[in-house]
């Protein structure tokens, strides 16, 4: 029971009830689409980047609790962040979600610690991840985690 | 009087899992009873031949075990034992038909009549075959409640249908399609018919002869048998008429260089040695069901379907899909801002395996509007108490995630 608490801690609820930056973006630079087929989750991503800075980022779709407050929680923390901050915590986070390994400083990620216990899960977690990721690097195409 | 607790001890995984485990994914697949590992054990332990080509007793032994369990299958269906081939699924048993029956038989603008609540098993095949034979795919709707719409069967019935391929129990639904009717609509147009079995066979009487379907298929793991077996079957002058599937050894009469001659039915589609500890399983687990009864497991299910169905609809928040009369025991739903993943998995947290997904069968998500659903099934195991469980389970589970909002 542990374990799962840990997973579902309120903040991850509390994300997946009032989602962060969950909104269309006119102005973007970059989207991408995502899908998990494992549960139909699905994920279009903006990004506006200017100067190799992150300068607005959000979501909409729709999916688990975990895919849902993984997105919210990403698009709070690289908002502002630049190209190379946003590589380096996506791989950090990556590491974190698949071996439970937290490497520096993580903020509000850590909420998502115990996905590494749900191997099943692991893709509801990093589904907005790799798709932000292929918005980042102009691959339009749809980002599948299967 | 059927006696859940005594079903219960002969199922050893009962033991090996917490005490309050409840098991409500059997449409996934099933349990399995002592005597069907058993079986599986004593095969590889005792008597490990290859079958139909060892002459010592041990290969004997196979072989009769193997070709019996072959009679029980067929006995199983009322079906001869010629027309039963063992597979290695559901998937295969279809594939197979595709493979040596339609593609040798289908030209472009033929149609291949399927419906819209098939599984994928039933509707990749006959698109990949479509896309060589440029056959043309039809799907006869289902209506909200998930029952198939068959209001105008002119318009899917006709000259040109040259193969009707209908799933009999829907994995998402529940429901329990009239294919005595479609047969028959489907023969008075000269096509033939497949009956996708998988959902039915498990849980209710299947006789080949009074459905007279020209084409059966079904899983042994969805009727507490092995992983690994499927069996298809064939009306035997339709088999005998049909190349092989796969070439190897068994499936030949005489082999030369540059040419082979076939094997009689059913092995002439058995190519390579076979799935033999498999089917042996598939064989005890018939033998198992048919201790218990198959009515008597079918009236159970129905009594646990009817008591889910009641208890469910209680919680308010909760949404059933497929609202069928005649129907097995599986129901798909949806909870109010839960997503089936997470629901799943909190279920899980109270020792509760439930099924979430697609089931499978992703063009009646599309169609239902949801990217996903949970879904419980019931077999001769499972009891009142497990649905209770399952209900409170989901109470919990809404106030939990739901919180102060």
């Amino acid at each position: 029971m542990d374990d799962l608490r840990d997973l579902y801690q309120q903040l991850i609820l509390d994300h997946n009830r009032n989602p962060q930056n969950f909104r269309d973006m006119q102005n973007a630079t970059a989207t991408a689409n995502g899908h998990n087929p494992l549960c139909g989750d699905e994920i279009k991503l903006f990004l506006n980047v200017e100067n190799d800075q992150i300068l607005d980022i959000s979501f909409k779709g729709s999916g688990c609790a975990i895919s849902k407050a993984s997105a919210s929680i990403m698009t709070t923390l690289i908002k502002g962040k630049t190209v190379a901050e946003t590589e380096s915590l996506f791989a950090r986070f990556h590491t974190m979600i698949t071996t439970g390994e937290i490497i520096g400083d993580i903020g509000k990620l850590a909420v998502l610690a115990g996905v590494y216990k749900f191997p099943s899960r692991v893709k509801c977690a990093s589904l907005s991840w790799h798709t932000m990721n292929n918005a980042l690097h102009g691959k339009e195409n749809l980002t599948t985690t299967e | 009087m059927f006696n859940v607790k005594n079903i219960r001890n002969d199922f050893p995984i009962f033991s090996n899992q917490a005490d309050d485990f409840v098991y409500l994914d059997s449409s996934a697949t099933t349990l399995k009873p002592k005597r069907v590992i058993d079986a599986v054990t004593n095969y590889y332990t005792n008597y490990s031949a290859n079958v139909h080509r060892s002459i010592y007793k041990m290969g004997e032994e196979a072989t009769a075990a193997y070709e019996g369990s072959r009679k029980k299958v067929a006995d199983f269906i009322k079906a001869e034992s010629n027309s039963i081939i063992f597979t290695k699924g559901t998937t295969e048993s279809i594939n197979l038909v595709a493979y040596a029956w339609a593609r040798k038989n289908l030209k472009e603008g033929d149609e291949i009549l399927l419906t819209e609540m098939e599984h994928h098993s039933n509707l990749i095949p006959w698109q990949l075959c479509a896309k060589e034979t440029g056959a043309v795919l039809k799907h006869i709707p289902f209506n909200d409640d998930g029952t198939l719409d068959l209001s105008e069967p002119e318009k899917w019935f006709t000259k040109k249908t040259k193969l009707v391929a209908v799933i009999h129990q829907s994995n998402v639904f529940g429901t329990i399609n009239p294919v005595k009717e479609i047969i028959k609509m489907a023969h008075d147009v000269g096509a033939l018919v497949l009956v996708d079995a998988a959902q039915s066979v498990p849980h209710q009487k299947v006789d080949v002869q009074d459905m007279n379907c020209d084409f059966l298929a079904f899983s042994g793991h969805k009727m507490l048998g092995p992983t690994g077996v499927g069996v298809l079957y064939g009306r035997p002058e339709i088999l005998e008429t049909m190349d092989p599937f796969l070439g190897g050894g068994e499936m030949i009469r005489t082999v030369s260089f540059t040419e082979s001659t076939w094997n009689d039915i059913p092995w002439k589609f058995e190519a390579g040695t076979p799935n033999v500890a498999q089917a042996i399983g598939l064989g005890a687990a018939i033998d198992y069901i048919n201790s218990i009864g198959l009515e008597q497991i079918h009236r159970h299910e129905q009594e646990l379907l009817n008591y889910a169905l009641t208890k469910m609809q209680e919680i308010p928040e909760l949404t059933i899909y497929g609202a069928a009369l005649v129907r097995g025991a599986v129901i798909s739903f949806n909870v109010e801002n839960v997503h089936p993943h997470d629901l799943s998995q909190l279920l899980d947290n109270d020792g509760i395996a439930i099924r979430a997904g697609h089931h499978c069968a992703q063009p009646i998500m599309k169609k239902l509007g949801v990217s996903a659903t949970g879904r419980s099934s019931f077999y001769l195991y499972n009891s009142k108490e497990d649905i209770d469980r399952l209900c409170e389970s989901i109470v919990k589970t809404v106030n939990f995630m739901g919180g102060s909002h």
